[in-house]
């Protein structure tokens, strides 16, 4: 069991969270993460680790409510207890030889782009981070991004805050100022890690994804979150979940993470009834 | 007098049509005065057979005399004395080819059912509440165990049953691997691994579950926490695929994932979150026990028709001729002589059809099967709307990975001593970890003998 020692509300529907996981804290690194189960009867979800503080044992996440699972996590309070939480899990990222880094978030995935530009930060490698939002009143992170890299792009689909369209026109405008990155880290829902790809590709600059299969067990006993990257069938959780954005099929992905979708959304109206009468006891 | 009766007394079983749309234990189990009579069959011989033809020589006619007499608890006594999970091994121990290979009534009839004696005392013991032994008092040795399957197990037991302070690292939720999230509850009711996980707490074994060697800690450090000696009972859990076209469509499983959401996530269960899919026709690929548990389960969540699609013939079956004839009674077809070539998808890239060709056995090979071979443009296709590949699996490389100074051979598996000894002093492994996959018993046996190597090392060590 681990205890919860805050939940906060980054905006409406994205949670942040603090577990007690000393063993967790002093060894995950940026690109790792992390399997939990609510309770006895939950599933195993994966979560990416968004920050750590070995001296206090504290590991941090980040999650949007997105189905059942999340939406049980995002009724837990700070000293309820999770039935787990295990890891680091996966290959921490590897930034060998990068000189200038654009990291580049969409949405939720913001919370896992930023451990990706506070460690190069820390590294002393200049970063840029362009971070991509529907809207003004979904805008997360925007202090901690500002601590953790040289130059801050806020993208809205709508134009109500900082840059008006996607992060992809945004990321070209960079690269055609003679920004001269040499890596850009893309993390974000699929399509959006597609066209950021894309974009890189014309350019040649190298590019990872951080990828989301579904997982179970999450140590490469069961192959669930396999995906194609250049051809070859990869697990997720132990060969990435960092690949070559260049080589990854993002169609394939996108329809495996959708072969739940039916039961998800039958357990999710479920837990949406349990909400309605208070408190989950997890 | 020795009941002379040539066949084993039957093992009551729920009945196939009604057994196959639920998840409860197929073998019922013997009765009181049933397991009396059937212990009454062994003519307890002095050269004992049977116990060479047990990997962890539980002294058996010792303990069928016991329960001949009715002395229930003394039997069980006898059992654990060598045994430490007698109520897993009395149900999933393939004791045709083992203990009952060797009984003496095999020659003319049926050998002893020491199987169903040894599963009904241990589960009289449990609903009894009979003592399974309490905490010794420590030796001050620490030793870590890496995996809480059934080489770990027993190894911590053994060695927690000598006075060893031992701590299982178990990387999932839940302790005893294949036999938690492989083995089927309707063949291993997971209560019962449960109660003799429970048994070794009670002996002072220290488990720590969601904490995986390699990745939340490493073997250095747990030598620098203290530990004497590691034991490696970390398995073969890596699932292989065939490489071929389509195997990622949805609705491939491997039967890893397949059996790990049924059993150990409870998908069979409304009341829990993990979602699996309700295939309506399946394919299992492969021919071995697992690929039974999974079509078994397949049939049990729903399926109209479920294959075994195997590229030998039915006398090659790796699987126990009791658990494919269990699978031909629930209505599993027996596609043999196949071999998958292709998977295909619909519009939406979810399976639709398996496109199989058929073989033919040739001369035999290294492994003194005989080999199949394609018959060229035999190729067909079964519709079916979700495979599961059952084909094998692997030793995980992370042990290996993370530790320095341990030594695989090219399949992966932990290179080791007769004495279980691995190529790094203080580190001893077992079980499929070292031998690929293969049996509990087998696994058991290891565990065994890595507890009695451990000891011998550190108590030369502490002189």
């Amino acid at each position: 069991m681990n205890r919860i020692t805050e939940t906060r509300a980054l905006n409406s529907t994205v949670t942040l969270m603090k577990v007690e996981a000393p063993d967790v804290a002093k060894r995950a690194k940026a690109g790792q993460f992390i399997i939990l189960r609510v309770d006895d009867k939950g599933e195993r979800i994966p979560l990416t680790v968004a920050d750590t503080d070995p001296a206090t044992g504290e590991v941090t996440i980040m999650f949007q409510v997105a189905g059942a699972t999340t939406r049980l996590l995002s009724m837990m309070k700070a000293g309820d207890f999770l039935a787990d939480f295990v890891g680091p899990l996966g290959q921490p990222t590897h930034y060998e030889g990068a000189k200038k880094v654009c990291v580049v978030g969409g949405g939720v995935g913001c919370a896992i782009a930023y451990p990706q530009a506070k460690t190069l930060h820390k590294m002393g490698i200049p970063v840029d981070v362009v971070a991509g939002f529907k809207s003004k009143d979904i805008v997360i992170l925007e202090d901690e991004f500002t601590a953790a890299c040289d130059n801050l792009y806020i993208t809205t689909d709508d134009g109500t805050y900082g840059i008006p369209g996607f992060v992809t026109t945004q990321l070209e405008k960079l690269i055609n100022e003679g920004k001269g990155y040499d890596l850009v880290i893309a993390i974000g829902p699929i399509p959006m890690m597609k066209f950021v790809s894309a974009v890189t590709k014309k350019y040649g600059i190298k590019t990872i994804v951080s990828l989301n299969p579904v997982m179970i067990d999450g140590t490469g006993m069961c192959g669930g979150c396999r995906v194609t990257v250049g051809g070859e069938t990869k697990f997720a959780c132990v060969d990435g979940p960092d690949f070559d954005g260049h080589l990854v099929d993002y169609d394939g992905l996108m329809k495996r993470n959708s072969f739940y979708k039916e039961v998800e959304k039958a357990k999710d109206e479920h837990v949406c009834r349990i909400g309605l009468g208070g408190k989950h006891n997890g | 007098m020795a009941n002379m009766i040539a066949t084993k007394t039957p093992m009551p079983e729920q009945e196939p049509q009604i057994r196959n749309k639920n998840f409860k234990e197929v073998a019922i189990g013997y009765t009181k005065e049933m397991a009396v009579e059937e212990a009454k069959r062994c003519l307890n011989c002095k050269h004992k057979p049977c116990v060479s033809g047990c990997p962890v020589n539980v002294r058996i006619p010792e303990f069928l005399a016991k329960v001949a007499e009715e002395k229930f608890e003394e039997a069980y006594q006898i059992i654990l004395s060598t045994n430490r999970l007698p109520a897993v091994c009395g149900r999933v121990c393939p004791q045709e080819t083992q203990c009952e290979s060797k009984c003496v009534r095999g020659i003319k009839g049926e050998s002893v059912g020491i199987g169903r004696i040894e599963r009904f005392v241990a589960d009289y013991a449990r609903e009894q509440g009979f003592s399974s032994g309490d905490k010794p008092a420590s030796n001050g040795h620490r030793v870590a165990v890496v995996g809480s399957g059934p080489a770990g197990l027993t190894c911590a037991g053994e060695l927690a049953a000598k006075g060893y302070e031992v701590t299982v690292f178990e990387a999932l939720h839940v302790a005893g691997g294949v036999l938690s999230y492989g083995i089927p509850e309707f063949r291993l009711p997971k209560a019962i691994v449960k109660t003799e996980v429970d048994n070794l707490i009670k002996l002072g074994v220290d488990l720590k579950t969601d904490y995986i060697v390699g990745r939340t800690i490493t073997v250095d450090e747990v030598f620098e926490e203290g530990y004497e000696a590691v034991f490696i009972g970390s398995g073969a859990g890596l699932p292989s695929f065939m490489n071929i076209p389509g195997e990622n469509l949805l609705g491939v499983y491997s039967a890893n994932e397949y059996l790990t959401r049924t059993n150990l996530m409870h998908a069979y269960d409304e009341e829990y979150m993990t979602p699996i899919y309700h295939g309506n026709s399946v394919a299992v690929v492969g021919g071995g026990n697992v690929a039974m548990d999974a079509a078994r389960c397949a049939k049990r969540l729903g399926a109209e028709n479920v294959y075994i699609v195997y590229r030998r013939s039915m006398e090659e079956l790796p699987a126990r001729a009791e658990e494919v004839h269990h699978a031909q009674e629930e209505g599993i077809i027996f596609k043999l002589l196949n071999n998958p070539v292709a998977i295909h998808g619909d519009e939406n890239g979810h399976v639709k059809a398996i496109e199989c060709v058929e073989m033919e056995l040739g001369e035999p090979d290294a492994s003194g099967r005989r080999r199949p071979i394609e018959k060229k443009g035999s190729n067909f296709e079964i519709p079916v709307d979700a495979v599961i590949m059952s084909i094998g699996t692997s030793p995980n490389p992370l042990i290996k990975n993370t530790t320095p100074g341990i030594e695989v051979n090219r399949k992966g598996c932990l290179v080791c001593t007769e004495d279980a000894a691995t190529t790094r002093e203080g580190v001893y492994a077992g079980g499929d970890a070292v031998t690929g996959a293969a049996t509990v018993i087998l696994a058991m046996g290891a565990g065994k003998t890595a507890a009695a190597s451990i000891d011998e090392y550190i108590q030369n060590k502490a002189k």
